[in-house]
């Protein structure tokens, strides 16, 4: 790890100052990729700016239904909030499917959102990686590349976002709330991260100085329908080959609104609104569902070792939704 | 992190970097004054500075458990945190865990269960232990596993590890002595 200097924030817009004036300033909060990237020399900052102690650690519910996650509320405070088990179980599920207890405990919501790839050539200093050092090259494409993206990749990377949490708030449209220095946004979630393009250093369009202060989830929570499911190497503890975010609405046998997200597969949680649309008004049967994962990966391009992923998608995706319309009892 | 290409890297300014900074933990019960650089873990600071050694170092990137610690009640892993951002805090290691000379409950089942072979990952795998049990959300094997799997033992003592946190939790119900 490099030695750098060392602040505390006491407000958010004195934070969004710090970084917008000093731009070898970042943001820490619950530390738990951040740090472990600096001692991998991935990340090198000249000074943190410790913002755990500003005021956004509290989940409100919103006038219109919703429900609002504060950035500095932790992954485990936010799984267990009895609003978030009661009306967005998917949300619920997610988060406790990632990662450990002991780092559910200081990882925060804000924070979900920003961590990194744990591509292995990103983390290996001693490999190119476009992601980490712009223009030296992927080592991934020719490379291992079991853990890597089917879906929306570049010739610059095939880097995959390690999520759980943001599979299920893009599944929930939820809302992005951040402050800069020119006032406040509200950022759709499918606009918040990006794809690889020529860019893949740049994993979200969070301005440089920008800070994330909450999460918005819409009152739509699909708590009657839903699944998240999780394929990995062991049965816990392990980041997504691919995993499945399913929200349904249904009257009767009869879907009338389908969201489906894919993490593990892409630079961003992946959704096709045009596949989902297929289920709309039609009777849950699996010729259904695999019709609907035929089309989500009719696109997708595997790099040798993760072609496998293209045909366990499609499966997952049906799995997903056999257990959220109860076709299938949950795993 | 960000928009920004590689935080830090690009200009790399010539902050006048504070050798140390005088923090206090309430550790293990006692106020306990320290002068960390910013860049210390808190696991360093507990082992190299404060002699409590009995949290481990492993992995040191938060994938083993072994340097787990409760923070304000809570299991955390120390190696990926800074001593600097803990100011105050109240820190639990596994030397803090006896209480007057008696072994905390989950301590005395470890060693009924005979639930280590090297020991290595075990003060992590008790304090998560106790954090677990605080939570109260592991009530079948099933969940104790799941919210164990945090914690890593190389010597595969794992239904050991289970049968001893079973125990400890009867314990605490009350259902059997101690």
């Amino acid at each position: 790890m490099n030695s750098f200097s060392y602040t505390r924030a006491t407000d958010v817009a004195s934070a969004v100052h710090e970084i917008a004036t000093d731009r070898a300033a970042v943001f820490i909060a619950g530390g738990t990729n951040l740090i472990d990237l600096m001692k991998e020399n991935v990340a090198r900052p000249d000074r943190l700016v410790d913002i755990t102690r500003l005021p956004l650690n509290r989940i409100e519910e919103l006038g219109d239904g919703g429900l609002r996650l504060g950035a500095l509320v932790t992954n485990t405070d936010t799984a267990y909030n009895e609003h978030v088990e009661r009306r967005y179980p998917l949300l619920s599920r997610a988060i406790l499917a990632g990662a450990s207890p002991q780092l559910r405990n200081m990882a925060t919501d804000g924070g979900n959102l920003l961590q990194r790839t744990r591509c292995y050539y990103f983390y290996d200093t001693a490999t190119p990686c476009n992601k980490r050092e712009p223009g030296t090259g992927c080592s991934a494409i020719d490379g291992f590349n079991r853990m890597h993206a089917i879906l929306g990749t570049s010739d610059q990377c095939i880097a995959v976002h390690p999520s759980d949490m943001c599979v299920a708030l893009a599944a929930l449209n939820a809302v992005v709330r951040v402050t800069g220095e020119r006032g406040d946004r509200a950022i759709p979630f499918a606009d918040f991260h990006r794809l690889p393009g020529e860019t893949p250093s740049v994993d979200t369009n969070l301005g440089a100085d920008e800070i994330i202060t909450a999460i918005d989830l819409p009152a739509k929570g699909f708590a009657d329908h839903y699944a998240y499911l999780k394929v990995r190497d062991r049965t816990s503890y392990a980041f997504a080959l691919v995993s499945v975010a399913a929200a349904l609405e249904m009257d009767g046998d009869t879907i009338t609104e389908a969201r489906l997200a894919l993490g593990g597969v892409a630079h961003k949680p992946w959704r096709n609104t045009d596949a989902e649309a297929m289920l709309n008004g039609v009777n849950a049967t699996k010729d259904h569902f695999e019709a609907v994962g035929e089309a989500i990966v009719r696109d997708a391009k595997g790099f040798g070792h993760n072609t496998f992923k293209i045909v366990l998608a499609k499966r997952a995706i049906v799995r997903a939704l056999q257990y959220a319309t109860r076709m299938e009892p949950k795993a | 992190m960000d928009s920004r290409p590689a935080a830090g890297v690009a200009s790399r300014s010539p902050a006048k970097l504070p050798t140390t900074c005088a923090i206090t933990l309430d550790l293990n019960g006692a106020a306990t004054k320290l002068d960390v650089a910013p860049w210390t873990t808190l696991l360093d600071a507990l082992r190299e500075y404060l002699d409590l050694t009995g949290t481990k170092k492993g992995c040191d990137h938060g994938q083993c458990g072994a340097c787990t610690v409760l923070v304000d009640g809570k299991r955390i892993n120390s190696c990926l945190t800074l001593a600097i951002m803990h100011d105050g805090a109240a820190v639990t290691t596994i030397e803090g865990l006896s209480k007057e000379g008696a072994l905390h409950p989950v301590q005395q089942a470890f060693i009924d269960h005979d639930a280590f072979q090297c020991g290595y990952c075990t003060p992590g795998q008790i304090c998560s232990a106790v954090g677990l049990m605080r939570e109260g959300r592991a009530k079948t094997p099933d969940e104790i596993r799941e919210l164990m799997s945090g914690n890593i033992c190389r010597c595969g003592a794992y239904p050991n590890i289970l049968a001893a946190i079973q125990q400890a939790m009867k314990v605490a119900e009350g259902s059997v002595k101690p």
